[in-house]
């Protein structure tokens, strides 16, 4: 397997002083009849060339309407996108043109999503919705398009790739189908992979398997990508660095070796001490009381505080910012300080 | 076909979500709404529903109490009076026979209710006894009831229903009402048994099914307290709306001169009586014919609402 | 796919066989004259009951009689040897002279299903809750709530006798314009039910998953929509309109009857009139077969169309 003939064009070079992709201060909300639904509420993040920047937090944090909103394919109506920018390689994304904003999907920025049954189109053949980008957007011969296709279906290591061209996704396993999606993405040598819980519908040998393949991948191709998980034993082995979301923000941020080794965010010292260790003997398991906020009725101040075993009046009163800890990480906790020396205690 | 499909789907669907609830949300500290309830007030709200409605009341009563409407007799026809104008109660004139176009429509109603009721009747009887039985008994039970219920939904309602009809040709009128209802339920009944059939099953499933065995009740009492409630909603349904087309079909049938026959005043008898003579006077036609098509419509549009307001999928 | 068509084919015999027993059984069997059961009211002269005796072998007795002139009435119907109306005209030749104008019409009648029906439906589907989405659902539930029988005569007494827009009956050799509104009346609850499915259809499918990974791949909303999602709207779409292809060819009694349109149903319809017995068994018989035909035929585009399907 040649990696040359995959990727022939070098990682075009980031602006200088700037980020490869960065969100800044993302603003979305879901008007339904029910009410207005604040999703995001002030995301920030950034994305360096090369690097794994995973993205934790539960269902219903806001980390996949953030990827939908970077990939531009989030339904408007319901959702708005108030305020904020999504910049890639410096131009601001939510300007753009649409199509302009086209351009970039797929071929600068692609997406793997949860459930490849569903996200796969059930009625033409694999072959064919793999290579519909190189035929349709690159110009590709049938022939060309097709040896590419082979080529990108080995990359992902699928058996036999050249006689399963013709084959249906609900002719292919759960991995396997997985491993098409997968190679779909990969097509238009994406500088940018967003894989959105890629392995949540995955058995767990399944899922090692496929960690491994896009951490290969990853690294292989020169890509930078963002994981989306609520699976802190998935992002351990892969990520450099690590956003954890509630409630629509970005309550930590830090490199992963420090985060597990003492988090500076009580929900995220929650989430560690809720998975079992294997190298603490007799260790109580604990959970996080209470349940996620309802995002039309936040929580005043820091959402996260009823919650919260650290919560004081001020947590009820003001809205914590980000409180950049002596490391350069990043906490929004008004007490990130005691929780950090806590945990590492 | 495929449209029957649809009402199977939805009504799988609202079954399954009548049997539930409303999961309350975690905050949620009202009481929790039932879907009859949600329902109804959707329902409140429709000026559709509410047309319908009066219409299906205005056409019970018109065939219940006809001399209501109408004081003249629709049998009172002279030939003298053959496409006469408006006068005294006729208020549309008179037709080629010299009758009451009005009064004869007014009087039709009771033959097309009477037709479209007991042939629901009889459909739904049918459609709960095997949708109830293929779904609660499965196996090859179910598979063997499947299979029939694909054969007769794969007769041609019209063609079949001229055949059967053809046995009671000169029989008597009372007769051959009875044999339109019956022939009308023996050839409808499958789209409403699948209904019965698939709600029967997602209620099999449900949780208090099992607690109900598990309380040694026995089939008898699960069908009857626990899973007929559950099948009966989406029943009533798929059956407003077959009443629509019960009435239709009785029209034609008495159009082709296979169903009802004179001296039984029927919309379909009058309205081909109309169309021959259309060219000398066009009323005994179209009275009729509106008499007709509102009441099916407003059948239709009655289920339709209420499978709407079970059904938010799609909304 | 193979083992597909076999059983789909395998139930249609079946069908085939249930269907024709009982047309046979309740034409024929039961008490009373079986030929007076034939000719209805009409007296039936002695060279007509000699004649009807001897084809349908009413001389035989009991369950082993019946049945013998069941399979004699197949194995006559399957070589096409349909027998005599009661007016002395060959049934078979009735039907080759009526079949091309029945098959003119259903045309005409799906084509305007397709043009006005589907693309309609598509546009509902995705416009859906827009001011054309909303008025298309009202007017395709009045379609689909008048009965043929008004239809027909209205549009023939307003469109043909009053305004004169469109020749009121067609004659014995009716060209395209007179088959025009017949087959616009005939095609109009198919265009209601077409464009009611394909409406569902297109409005299921732009919401799903593969929708946003068509999007997310930076293709062109017209090929999104084109491709992508009418491929698969098109599959219930596609089934409908073979069904209902079908049901055009044998269910235009009405619809020919009312504009004198001298086809199939034409036939069936003066048959039932002049309670002509073995003429409406006939064409019956020969309509049904038609019928489970191209629903197997249906069937079988069905599995086509839909890999998931095919592989079962």
């Amino acid at each position: 397997m040649t990696h040359a003939a995959v990727r022939p064009t070098p990682a075009s070079p980031t602006p200088p002083g700037g980020h490869l992709l960065e969100v800044r201060d993302l603003h979305i909300e879901f008007r339904t009849g029910e009410g207005v639904a604040k999703v995001i509420n002030g995301v920030s993040y950034h994305l360096d060339a090369g690097e794994t920047l995973a993205v934790l937090g539960e269902s219903g944090s806001g980390k996949s309407v953030t990827a939908q909103a970077i990939m531009g394919i989030l339904d408007t109506p319901p959702a708005v996108i108030r305020s904020g920018e999504i910049r890639y390689q410096g131009r601001d994304l939510l300007t753009l043109p649409e199509e302009q904003r086209r351009q970039v999907r797929g071929k600068e920025i692609a997406i793997i999503f949860q459930d490849a049954l569903s996200a796969l189109n059930p009625t033409f053949p694999v072959g064919w919705q793999i290579g519909e980008t190189l035929r349709q957007r690159e110009g590709m011969s049938r022939a060309d398009a097709r040896a590419r296709v082979v080529e990108l279906m080995d990359l992902v290591r699928i058996p036999g790739a050249a006689g399963r061209l013709g084959d249906y996704p609900h002719q292919f396993s759960g991995g396997m189908r997985q491993r098409v999606m997968i190679a779909m993405a990969l097509a238009m040598n994406p500088k940018v992979l967003i894989a959105d819980e890629p392995t949540t519908a995955l058995d767990v040998t399944v899922q090692a398997q496929i960690m491994d393949l896009l951490a290969d991948l990853r690294r292989d191709l020169d890509m930078a990508m963002i994981l989306i998980t609520h699976d802190l034993g998935v992002v351990a082995g892969v990520a450099d660095r690590i956003a954890v979301m509630y409630a629509g923000r970005i309550v930590e941020h830090a490199d992963v070796r420090s985060l597990y080794r003492a988090p500076a965010h009580p929900y995220t010292k929650g989430l560690l001490e809720s998975i079992p260790r294997l190298d603490v003997r007799g260790q109580a398991l604990s959970t996080i009381r209470g349940l996620p906020p309802n995002l039309m009725r936040i929580p005043s101040g820091c959402p996260f505080h009823p919650r919260c075993p650290y919560a004081q009046q001020v947590c009820v009163d003001v809205v914590p910012h980000d409180l950049v800890l002596d490391d350069g990480r990043t906490s929004a906790c008004h007490f990130a300080q005691e929780v950090r020396d806590d945990s590492a205690r | 076909m495929s449209d029957f499909e649809t009402v199977a789907a939805t009504e799988d669907q609202s079954a399954r979500r009548g049997v539930s609830g409303e999961p309350g949300t975690p905050a949620a500290t009202q009481r929790p709404r039932s879907l009859a309830g949600d329902a109804w007030r959707d329902l409140r709200r429709k000026p559709v529903f509410w047309i319908s409605l009066v219409l299906v009341v205005l056409v019970a009563a018109m065939a219940a109490v006809p001399s209501l409407f109408t004081a003249n007799d629709p049998r009172d026809c002279l030939l003298s009076r053959q496409h006469a104008g408006p006068s005294g109660g006729a208020i549309f004139g008179y037709d080629f026979q010299g009758c009451d176009t009005y009064a004869r429509a007014v009087y039709g109603a009771r033959a097309s209710l009477l037709v479209g009721a007991f042939s629901a009747l009889l459909t739904g009887v049918i459609a709960l006894v095997v949708g109830m039985v293929a779904g609660f008994f499965g196996g090859w039970v179910d598979a063997v009831l499947s299979r029939v219920i694909d054969i007769v939904l794969g007769i041609p309602l019209l063609l079949a229903a001229i055949v059967l009809l053809k046995r009671v040709s000169t029989a008597s009128d009372n007769v051959r009402l009875l044999a339109v209802i019956f022939v009308l339920a023996v050839l409808g009944w499958t789209t409403a048994a699948r209904v019965v059939r698939s709600s029967v099953i997602t209620a099999k499933e449900q949780d208090y099914v099992a607690a109900a065995r598990m309380l040694g009740a026995g089939n008898g009492r699960i069908m009857w307290r626990h899973i007929l409630p559950n099948a009966l909603a989406p029943a009533i349904v798929v059956l407003t709306i077959a009443l629509g087309s019960f009435i239709a079909a009785e029209a034609t049938l008495s159009f082709l001169g296979i169903g009802l026959k004179a001296p039984t005043i029927s919309w379909g008898i009058e309205i081909d009586a109309g169309r021959v003579h259309m060219r000398e006077s066009a009323t005994p036609l179209v009275v009729p014919s509106v008499f007709l098509a509102l009441t099916v419509l407003a059948f239709i549009m009655l289920g339709d609402a209420i499978r709407d307001a079970f059904d938010p999928k799609l909304r | 796919m193979l083992r597909f068509v076999l059983r789909r084919l395998l139930q249609m015999v079946l069908a085939f066989f249930g269907t024709t027993l009982i047309v046979y059984a309740l034409m024929f069997a039961g008490q009373g004259d079986p030929i007076q059961a034939l000719a209805g009211e009409r007296p039936v002269t002695a060279a007509q009951r000699a004649y009807l005796t001897q084809k349908y072998h009413l001389d035989a007795t009991g369950v082993g009689g019946f049945l013998y002139r069941y399979f004699d009435y197949l194995k006559n119907l399957l070589q096409g040897d349909l027998g005599q109306s009661l007016t002395g005209r060959s049934i078979g030749d009735i039907l080759v002279a009526a079949w091309p104008v029945t098959v003119k019409l259903a045309l005409i009648a799906m084509a305007v299903t397709v043009l006005i029906g589907v693309t309609a439906g598509v546009i509902a589907g995705i416009r859906r809750a827009s001011i054309f989405d909303n008025s298309t659902l009202v007017l395709t539930l009045l379609v689909l709530g008048i009965p043929t029988i008004v239809l027909a005569p209205l549009a023939q007494y307003f469109l043909g006798v009053r305004w004169q827009l469109f020749p009121p009956t067609a004659g014995a050799q009716p060209d395209l314009y007179a088959l025009l509104l017949p087959g616009i009346v005939l095609g109009s609850l198919s265009l209601a039910t077409a464009l009611r499915l394909t409406r569902t259809s297109v409005a299921e499918n732009l919401r799903a998953d593969y929708v946003r990974t068509a999007r997310s791949k930076g293709l062109v909303k017209r090929r999104i929509v084109g491709v992508h999602v009418l491929r698969n709207s098109l599959i219930p779409v596609v089934t409908f309109l073979g069904v209902e292809l079908g049901n055009l060819m044998s269910g235009a009694i009405i619809t020919e009857g009312v504009f004198n349109i001298p086809g199939v149903g034409f036939n069936l319809f003066r048959g039932i009139r002049t309670e002509d017995g073995p003429l409406v068994v006939g064409i019956v018989s020969v309509l049904v077969v038609v019928y489970l035909i191209s629903n197997l035929v249906v069937d079988v585009l069905y599995a086509v169309l839909d890999p998931r399907i095919r592989y079962e």
